[in-house]
């Protein structure tokens, strides 16, 4: 580290911010070393945290004439490295940014700072009977600044839509310190849609200052069946025929054997533990439309050849449905001493046939790989278990996790769905795009930011590492090349 | 790449290699919207039909000269649709100048879970860059966020930043049921009842008001339609009728869109009070579209729409010298000019469309 220029930029930071909200001694930045994804990790330079935009935009515009890279930063739950500190760089912690600017229950839309978690914003829209709907697993954690930046998902999203579906506005300032309002209360803003750009660039694009979410009614009842399938190909095939017959879930997740057995002991959710998988269906809306929608969902999912329904018939037993998916999380982490979670989305038609792909490479790496994951939407989340002290078992789970994410793509969807590209996935980028695709998001990047500071490195690949990346594919797969530098 | 992209890719080329402007149009049947178009034509329907569609998967992949009637059509037969109602205004409409033009009917109103506009509903696109290459954004699964949403980007983005050669849309399952009904209402009343109903669970998919009345859209479950109708009152309008509205509403074919007085399309905040302006008026969109029938000079609608929370387009006819679109910020010019220069580093693609400088 050149400690010169860290006494340098330190010292011009505390001229207009706090000492205790400039940290560079290695005790104090330790804690932001790494996101959520902690098998990548790295000191920052300097750590900075702000509580109004002017000392945002003055921490930018500092850094920007010194040419120092800044990486913002939310709750640090992200699962893709997106907010991987740069060794000689800035960490812009948005923690301090947590206050409910407004809610307007009577046009449905709350206006907070980027830090406020996501479950907070639901909790304060509470009682006006409105709630926010996109909903992470994270979402006690999470931030909405992250969430913007990650465009991220939950269960609700297959009905309710993602992030980019409920952020009207964002106000954010760009590397050069300029502030930039992007969409807004009234719809369709002028322009090019930026704000469907800044919506998932991971914090490349624009630091964001505020948001306005839109808040939707709280449906008056929900009610969930439990399905059991003896096989995950015709549970994926009970996914695909929901859909098929024009219904549309609250929320529609599956369970894999193997994940229903690791939640179980946890969750006490009373999960069939001899299906080879369970499905949560959820139906929500008025008392009548739901009684009506649950005999549509059982009569398709019967046909669909499930071994088991139950419907819940109380507030308390649909939780109890959900407890297991909601742990499941928590649950790997008990029963392994870490576990890597993968987020490639594919179409609804090919679960089945990638599920027992995952299963089949088990042996494969030596390691277990339940899934649990949001199967409306076609996105899974395979965990992987490994041992985080045995380097072995680290390199096995990379290269486990490498190729789901290529198998995702060569069943024509995505290497991510939600999680985001960050530091991770960024040799799968140079299979799923070609050259001159990633030369556009290069160009998307230089149109905000050209001088390449804010949150460098991350989601596009360079030309150089595609073609490494090539090049171990072609020898064979890159376990046989463990020492190479990743980053 | 196929014989009609290729083509495509090698006539982008030439033009970017003379500096030749291109004016990409289709059917035409959106010629009066935007800034007065320039340029040597690009026709891009030699990029026709459905690529893909696999109903259970609620996607549709298709060429962006593929007539939306007969995109809207193959849905239908499937029981599904586009959700954002995109108006034709004309046979001649394609899929791709419906993502270009970015926008959306009746049924894209502020509330309601699943609903919409253009870009909510885009998943990926091919579009042949300034460079005459051709790029592949998103894709047709429901969640992506591999790289940025260019995708989304070319919703409303009017060609400039290339000529799009393919689009993948998310369509929903048409509702079961649906339910229009009549309630006769001040303005203020209106926009004030709109709003509260869109803050309760109700099934709402349209809503215009016009001259002291206004319809409303319910669709959904039999249930929820029918339980929202006895909620709220109302006389019901007989289906075929109602159908024939809506259809009015979307293709602007009602009577308040007749004649040559300019029409302004004003965004506002839903909840924003009846403007200032005095001029015929229709709104759409639970109060936060308002259409207005006026020779005011752009400056003074403007103002008017700004003074509200919102912006003003000229939308068809009237002095279009100020340009029709609100101008932008400084900081968003910007980005927008480095935008356009990375896309279309010639700046051949529908020069001035958007904005002059453009
Ligand atoms: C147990 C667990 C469960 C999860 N479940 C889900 C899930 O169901 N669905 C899902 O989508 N994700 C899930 N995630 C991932 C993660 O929670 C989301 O990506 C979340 O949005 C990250 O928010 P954060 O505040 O923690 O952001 P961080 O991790 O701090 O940052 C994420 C990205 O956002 C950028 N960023 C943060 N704040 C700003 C800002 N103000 N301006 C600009 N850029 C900013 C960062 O630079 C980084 O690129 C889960 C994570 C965990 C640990």
């Amino acid at each position: 580290m050149d400690t010169s220029r860290q006494r340098g930029l330190v010292a011009a930071l505390r001229t207009f911010l706090p000492e205790q909200a400039v940290l560079y001694r290695e005790e104090d930045t330790r804690p932001y070393e790494c996101d959520g994804l902690t098998l990548f990790r790295q000191l920052p330079m300097v750590v900075a945290l702000p509580e109004t935009e002017d000392q945002v935009r003055r921490i930018l515009q500092l850094c920007h004439e010194r040419q120092v890279p800044v990486v913002p930063r939310g709750a640090g739950t992200g699962l893709s490295g997106s907010a991987l500190p740069h060794h000689a760089g800035l960490l812009l912690s948005l923690a301090k940014f947590n206050r409910i600017l407004s809610i307007d229950p009577r046009a449905r839309t709350a206006t907070v700072q980027p830090g406020v978690r996501n479950l907070a914003i639901s909790e304060a829209a509470a009682r006006h009977r409105l709630y926010y709907a996109p909903d992470p697993s994270s979402q006690i954690a999470c931030t909405i600044g992250g969430n913007v930046a990650e465009n991220s998902g939950g269960v609700h999203c297959l009905k309710y839509g993602l992030t980019v579906h409920n952020v009207l506005r964002v106000r954010g300032l760009t590397m050069e310190g300029e502030p930039i309002e992007l969409g807004g209360l009234a719809p369709d803003a002028p322009g090019l849609d930026l704000l469907a750009l800044v919506i998932g660039s991971e914090g490349m694009l624009a630091v964001v200052t505020e948001v306005t979410v839109r808040l939707v009614p709280v449906a008056q009842t929900a009610r969930c069946i439990m399905a059991s399938f003896a096989d995950v190909g015709e549970a994926g095939d009970a996914v695909a025929a929901l859909i098929a017959n024009g219904i549309m879930p609250a929320g529609l997740e599956m369970l894999d054997q193997a994940a229903s057995r690791l939640v179980e002991p946890f969750a006490n959710a009373g999960y069939d533990l001899d299906a080879a998988a369970v499905l949560l269906c959820e139906s929500d809306g008025t008392p009548e439309e739901v009684a009506e929608e649950i005999e549509r969902m059982s009569a398709v999912l019967r046909a669909a050849r499930a071994t088991r329904i139950q419907v819940s018939n109380s507030e308390s037993e649909r939780l109890r449905f959900w407890a297991g998916r909601k742990n499941a999380f928590p649950a790997a982490g008990r029963a392994s001493p870490a576990y890597y979670c993968m987020d490639g989305t594919i179409p609804r038609r090919r679960l089945g046939e990638v599920l027992r792909a995952i299963q089949a490479l088990e042996p494969k790496y030596g390691l277990r790989c339940p899934n649990v994951f949001h199967a409306g939407d076609g996105n899974l989340h395979p965990l992987i278990l490994f041992d985080d002290a045995d380097p072995d078992s680290v390199a096995r789970a990379e290269a486990f996790g490498a190729e789901i994410l290529e198998l995702c793509v060569q069943m024509g969807g995505t290497v991510t769905g939600e999680h985001g590209v960050g530091v991770e996935k960024l040799d799968q980028m140079c299979s799923q795009f070609d050259r001159p695709t990633l030369d556009t998001f290069l160009a998307v990047k230089n149109a905000f930011d050209p001088a390449g500071l804010l949150n460098p490195g991350k989601v596009v690949p360079t030309l150089h590492r595609c073609a490494e990346y090539g090049r171990m594919r072609v020898q064979g797969g890159k376990l046989s090349f463990p020492d190479l530098p990743r980053f | 790449m196929d014989q009609a992209l290729s083509q495509l890719c090698e006539t982008v080329r030439a033009a970017s290699a003379s500096r030749t402007a291109l004016r990409i149009r289709a059917g035409g049947t959106k010629d009066f919207y935007g800034n007065t178009p320039q340029g040597t034509l690009l026709d891009p329907r030699s990029a026709a039909g459905i690529v893909d569609y696999e109903p259970t998967e609620l996607v549709v992949t298709a060429r962006a000269g593929t007539p939306l009637a007969e995109l809207e059509q193959l849905l239908a037969e499937n029981g599904q649709m586009l959700a954002f109602e995109p108006p034709h205004f004309g046979a001649g409409a394609t899929i791709g100048g419906c993502i270009a033009g970015g926008l959306a009917g009746p049924r894209r109103v502020s509330f309601g879970p699943t609903y919409g506009g253009v870009r909510d509903f885009v998943l990926g696109a091919k579009l042949i860059n300034g460079h005459g290459e051709l790029l592949s954004f998103g894709g047709t699964v429901m969640k992506n966020v591999a790289g940025y949403d260019v995708a989304r980007l070319l919703a409303g983005s009017m060609g400039i930043l290339g000529v799009i050669v393919e689009v993948s849309i998310k369509v929903l399952p048409r509702p079961l049921s649906h339910h229009t009904l009549r309630f006769e209402l001040s303005e203020a009343a209106a926009i004030d009842r709109l709003n509260e109903w869109a803050g309760r669970p109700l099934p709402l998919s349209a809503s215009t008001w016009h001259e002291g009345t206004l319809y409303l859209r319910l669709a959904g479950a039999s249930a929820a339609v029918s339980a929202a109708r006895h909620q709220l009152g109302g006389d019901h309008i007989d289906n075929a009728e109602a159908d024939a509205f809506w259809n009015s509403i979307r293709e602007q074919t009602h009577p308040f869109f007749a004649g040559e007085l300019p029409l302004w399309r004003v965004s506002v905040p839903p909840t924003a009070a009846p403007l200032s302006i005095d001029a015929p008026l229709l709104i759409e969109w639970n109060g936060s579209l308002r259409w207005l029938r006026t020779d005011l000079s752009a400056q003074q609608v403007r103002e008017c729409a700004k003074r509200a929370g919102g912006h003003a387009t000229l939308f068809r006819g009237g002095d279009r010298s100020a340009g029709v679109f609100t101008p932008l910020s400084p900081a968003l010019a910007t980005i927008h000019q480095r935008l356009k220069a990375q896309f279309d580093p010639a700046g051949i693609f529908n020069r001035g469309r958007l904005y002059a400088d453009l």
